[in-house]
């Protein structure tokens, strides 16, 4: 998808320090995901969440921008866990 | 990590925990500021239009110091058609004052001076460093914060949050509920860099003239949301914000729909050739007055985008969170003084000063505005902003056609689209909630 395409490409402007093997979003494992989930394939700024091939979502947080939508939008439901990565990872705005 | 007890701990070093951690350190408390970002403002987003006032009530000298991008001495307000735009335009030479009132600036830049002025008052700042929970006594009053650093419990009469939008602390406490979708918009941003002299010539400005352009129409699909082109010295800020909720329904991706803010054809020729070279992301409380938390309790005040207070009708924010901040600061500064308690009942001070400011005034007189908006969004932001450019274009295109059958036709289509005593109602609405 041309659009997917694109927001990696403006990923790759940004600057960040990944707290390698220490995610700070997880989904809680499940069978057929919520609506709200499954939105944020598409409504993640980071294009952090995707569907498998057999229809569960996941996320790969390493592009995250630590806007907090998906928390507003999943986390009340327990779909998710959301914490800020540790002090000093994470993405770095050089200009903000 | 540090053992000794401070007067009060600040937790975030955006314009809210700035502006708390200056006043208090200035007038001599013992002042910790807490931030998780590498250096100050590597966390935070703006668009970014800074007002002079509530600096200038911190550092009456800032414009000597501070790095502030263009003075504006022009603003638009543009309505969005899908190929076209019908524009308001004030531009005014009296804004090349000496003491010029709004100015662009870049967070990342200006948050970092900002915060070596707090250091210089004294205050201590540990960066690189997340504050994990509030640490409470037995009887529930706030007395420290918990980080992720060994050995990081640490100690004060008073926390202020200054989390921002996005702050953990408080809902983990159960101070406050985290945010609906309905109440915060999700906004991206990119920033576009050209060589100065490209910005002047074609924004039509001289040596640190500024022009901000706040769009709003078709560009949002219907939802509730906005786009705006910012000047900076040599880059212009460009970003687009709809609200979560109206995403969460809508078939289109916040980038998709910055792209297509990019590419319309009132828009493209202003960022030609650019290099862009960052992108980010942050969301805006736009719940206003009705959604404003509890603002104090034993041993806490919250401020900024935290407590929500933000006025998303004219995009003002980061002067509600420096004026929050201020407020906060000299309300423990008079309790201290007093040697009084860091009580509920002694903190309420923070919240009279609040409301005897412009905060509270203005969020309170537009108290109706963001859930009308929001129930009308397919009006506002699509049907209406359509028939503004059709009846421009009626207008306008001279073909041979009788001027009072152009005019029958646009009203025809005003009253087609939404029935007279829809756009009536829809007017007394807006009226009423602007009042
Ligand atoms: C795209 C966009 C455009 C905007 N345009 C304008 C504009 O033109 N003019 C205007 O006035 N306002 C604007 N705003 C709003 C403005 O940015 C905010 O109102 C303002 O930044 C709020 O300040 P704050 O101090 O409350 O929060 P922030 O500036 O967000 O600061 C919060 C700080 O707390 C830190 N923090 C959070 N949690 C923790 C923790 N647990 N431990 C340690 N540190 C923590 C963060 O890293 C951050 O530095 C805009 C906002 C956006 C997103
Ligand atoms: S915080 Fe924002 S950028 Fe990060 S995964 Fe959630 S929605 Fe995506």
């Amino acid at each position: 998808m041309s659009l997917a395409a694109r927001v990696e490409e403006k990923l790759y402007q940004n600057r960040y320090i990944v707290d390698a093997g220490k995610p700070h979003i997880a989904i809680r494992p499940h069978d057929k995901p919520s609506e709200n989930l499954l939105a944020m394939t598409r409504i993640c700024p980071a294009g952090c969440y995707s569907e498998t091939s057999s229809g569960q979502v996941e996320i790969t947080p390493d592009g995250c921008l630590e806007c907090g939508t998906c928390r507003v939008l999943c986390e009340a439901s327990g779909d998710i866990t959301w914490n800020y990565p540790r002090g000093g990872f994470g993405v770095l705005f050089k200009f903000g | 990590m540090i053992e000794e007890r401070f007067d009060a701990i600040v937790i975030g070093a955006g314009m809210a925990g700035n502006a708390a951690a200056h006043t208090m350190a200035s007038r001599g408390l013992k002042v910790l500021q807490l931030e998780r970002g590498e250096y100050p403002g590597s966390k935070n987003v703006q668009g970014a239009i800074l007002y002079a006032d509530m600096v200038e009530k911190i550092i009456p000298n800032f414009r000597e110091e501070a790095p502030l991008e263009r003075h504006l001495v022009e603003q638009r307000f543009w309505m969005m058609g899908d190929r076209s735009h019908t524009g308001l335009q004030y531009r005014n030479d009296d804004f090349n004052e000496d003491k010029p009132n709004r100015y662009t600036i870049i967070r990342s830049q200006f948050d970092r001076w900002f915060s070596k002025e707090v250091q210089s008052q004294g205050a201590l700042v540990i960066c690189e460093t997340t504050v994990m929970e509030l640490v409470s006594d037995a009887y529930g009053k706030v007395i420290g914060v918990r980080t992720d650093r060994k050995g990081g419990t640490l100690f004060a009469d008073v926390v202020v949050l200054c989390e921002g939008v996005n702050g953990l602390l408080g809902a983990r406490a159960g101070l406050r509920a985290t945010p609906k979708p309905e109440h915060v918009a999700l906004a991206v941003k990119e920033m576009h860099f050209l060589p100065r002299e490209t910005i002047e010539a074609r924004f039509n400005l001289h040596g640190d003239e500024g022009v901000v352009i706040e769009a709003a129409g078709v560009i949002s699909k219907g939802m509730t949301g906005m786009g705006f082109v910012y000047t900076n010295k040599e880059s212009v800020s460009v970003g687009m914000g709809c609200l979560v909720s109206d995403f969460a329904t809508n078939n289109d991706t916040p980038y998709g729909l910055l792209e297509m803010f990019k590419n319309h054809p009132s828009i493209k020729p202003l960022l030609e050739g650019s290099e862009v070279k960052e992108y980010a992301a942050h969301l805006i409380p736009e719940g206003g007055y009705k959604t404003i938390p509890e603002l104090f309790g034993d041993g806490w005040v919250v401020c900024g985008d935290a407590a929500q207070l933000n006025n998303a009708i004219h995009r003002e924010g980061s002067n509600l969170a420096l004026t929050s901040g201020r407020l906060a600061g000299e309300a423990i500064f008079q309790i201290k003084s007093r040697k009084d308690a860091m009580s509920k009942q002694n903190l309420a001070l923070y919240k009279k000063l609040l409301d005897d400011s412009f905060v509270m005034k203005d969020l309170k007189k537009y108290k109706d505005m963001p859930a009308l908006l929001h129930a009308n969004s397919q009006n506002y932001f699509l049907a209406y902003p359509q028939l503004v450019s059709k009846a421009m274009e009626n207008f306008l295109r001279v073909d041979g056609t009788p001027k009072i059958d152009k005019e029958k036709a646009t009203i025809a289509s005003f009253v087609k689209e939404r029935k007279w005593t829809g756009l009536f109602g829809d007017a007394w609405k807006l009226a009423r909630a602007w009042r």
